[in-house]
């Protein structure tokens, strides 16, 4: 393998980082779309020149981009997200209905077999899919079925930030959505069931509701689909059955609150967070930024510092944010809220920054490049 | 032809250089002069105009002759030195953000 290309999504535009394969030397071009919010960029798994990004701004609204040159040149495709049929309502801040509305994209994911097939997950929750590069977009609305009239936002909007199309089971997709849980179809989205069991989430009036949990991110290793991990907004969870079940997996961390979740490539069980130090302190815990890393699918943590700011630090790092690449030797990518991108090109040992004073960071993802 | 001046975020989405004139069919309408942008340039379809619901994007507003036209429905008919082609129609950005 060649190299990498790092997709950057940020607040005032997207940026791509390319390396070879040593990670320590980056091009950085952009930003494309300045002065538009980007929540997320992302590659096709089965053409590496094709990419999706959502760029969209409060003047303006959504706007989607196709590159079918590896982000160098870009072209608006649809944006039209309508809900099938009449949504009606979910819950609003103070529990009164409130109407069901678009307002953006969160997180587009292309699947693994076709560059023109591609998921969005959007605010207010819906999954919709695109089955011609994103010319056109198709809700599917059986997700909505599971008490969506009892769904609520999470700070940042009620949306849906994770989709995890599985890779052994046809028709099996993870979703997850602030502040309504986690989801799964095992029919290629016709119908979704909650798969919450095993959560507690004392900030809802029943804390093990079926629905109603504020998951942050879920993460799967390819070779153990059944196995997923979870940063909610307190705790790391795992299941082992594919999310029927969760158990709680913080162990040793000095605060379980936190958004990005990733897996290495090569190792299902090492798991990478970011821990903050509340969520009323969104920064990390004594002005240090340290990665944490189990090696054993939680509960043993470890520090990962080196390289990384360890005084006077207040970033964020959103869900999206974080990724891993497919060289042998794994590399792990994440973007803070002050601009930074840092890779750590050994698993997560040593870290150096790609870019200091970006703007803030909504996403990153990784292309391992043939 | 109608002239409309864009913000420049939406200049740059449709990649467009300098003024802009339209061919509007009479009565020209706020509708009917956003039908015919997002026709000549996909690229900014429902950037003015929600997608869905077709009401105005509550961030933009319209200024023509000197006066504040954002309240109007979108189908009524603009001011006649507008539909003449002697007055710009403006499509502005709320100043706003950070």
């Amino acid at each position: 393998m060649s190299g990498v290309r790092v997709l950057i999504g940020t607040r005032k535009g997207a940026f791509v980082a390319t390396s070879d394969a040593g990670r320590t030397k980056w091009d950085i071009a952009g930003p494309h779309f300045a002065g538009w919010e980007v929540y997320h960029v992302k590659g096709s798994p089965a053409d590496p020149d094709r990419i999706y990004a959502s760029q969209s701004s409060a003047w303006f609204g959504q706007v989607v981009q196709r590159s079918d040159d590896g982000g160098r040149t870009w072209d608006a495709v649809g944006n039209e997200f309508a809900y099938e049929g009449d949504p009606g309502t979910h819950l609003w801040y103070d529990g009164t209905p409130h109407p069901w509305e678009f307002k953006r994209v969160w997180h587009l994911e292309p699947t693994r077999e076709n560059p023109d097939e591609v998921y969005a997950g959007v605010e207010d929750a819906a999954l919709f899919r695109s089955s011609d590069g994103g010319q056109t977009w198709s809700e599917l609305p059986g997700l909505r079925s599971c008490e969506g009239p009892k769904w609520q936002p999470g700070a940042g909007g009620m949306c849906l930030h994770t989709i995890l199309l599985d890779p052994t089971t046809p028709g099996r997709i993870f979703i997850a959505i602030s502040a309504a849980g986690a989801f799964r179809t095992d029919d290629g989205g016709q119908s979704f069931k909650p798969i919450n069991q095993g959560l507690h989430s004392q900030y809802i009036p029943d804390p093990t509701a079926a629905v109603g949990h504020c998951v942050h991110r879920i993460a799967q290793h390819p070779a153990r689909p059944d196995v997923l991990f979870m940063q909610k907004h307190w705790d790391v969870m795992r299941s082992d059955d594919a999310g029927d079940n969760w158990h709680k997996v913080s162990g040793n961390l000095p605060s379980d609150f936190g958004f990005p979740i990733e897996v290495h490539a090569h190792e299902p069980d090492t798991v990478y967070v970011v821990p903050l130090k509340s969520d009323q302190e969104r920064f990390p815990a004594d002005s240090k930024l340290r990665v944490f890393r189990s090696r054993t699918g939680g509960n043993d943590w470890e520090p990962l510092t080196a390289g990384l700011p360890q005084e006077h630090c207040y970033v964020n790092v959103l869900r999206d944010a974080m990724a891993v690449d497919q060289l042998d030797d794994c590399g792990i990518y994440f973007g803070t809220t002050g601009g930074q991108v840092y890779c750590s090109p050994d698993g997560g040992d040593n870290w150096a920054p790609i870019a200091r004073d970006l703007p803030a960071v909504c996403s990153v993802e990784v292309q391992t490049l043939p | 032809m109608i002239r409309v001046e864009l913000p420049l975020a939406l200049r740059e989405l449709a990649r467009l250089d300098g003024a802009l004139s339209l061919d509007v069919p009479q009565p020209a309408t706020m509708h009917a002069v956003i039908d015919a942008i997002e026709a000549r340039f996909p690229a900014l379809a429902g950037t003015i105009r929600d997608p869905v619901g077709r009401q105005r994007r509550p961030f933009l507003r319209f200024y023509a002759c000197h006066e504040d036209w954002s309240s109007l429905p979108l189908d009524a008919p603009l001011p006649p030195p507008v539909a003449a082609g002697d007055e710009p129609l403006l499509i502005v950005g709320a100043v706003a953000g950070g």
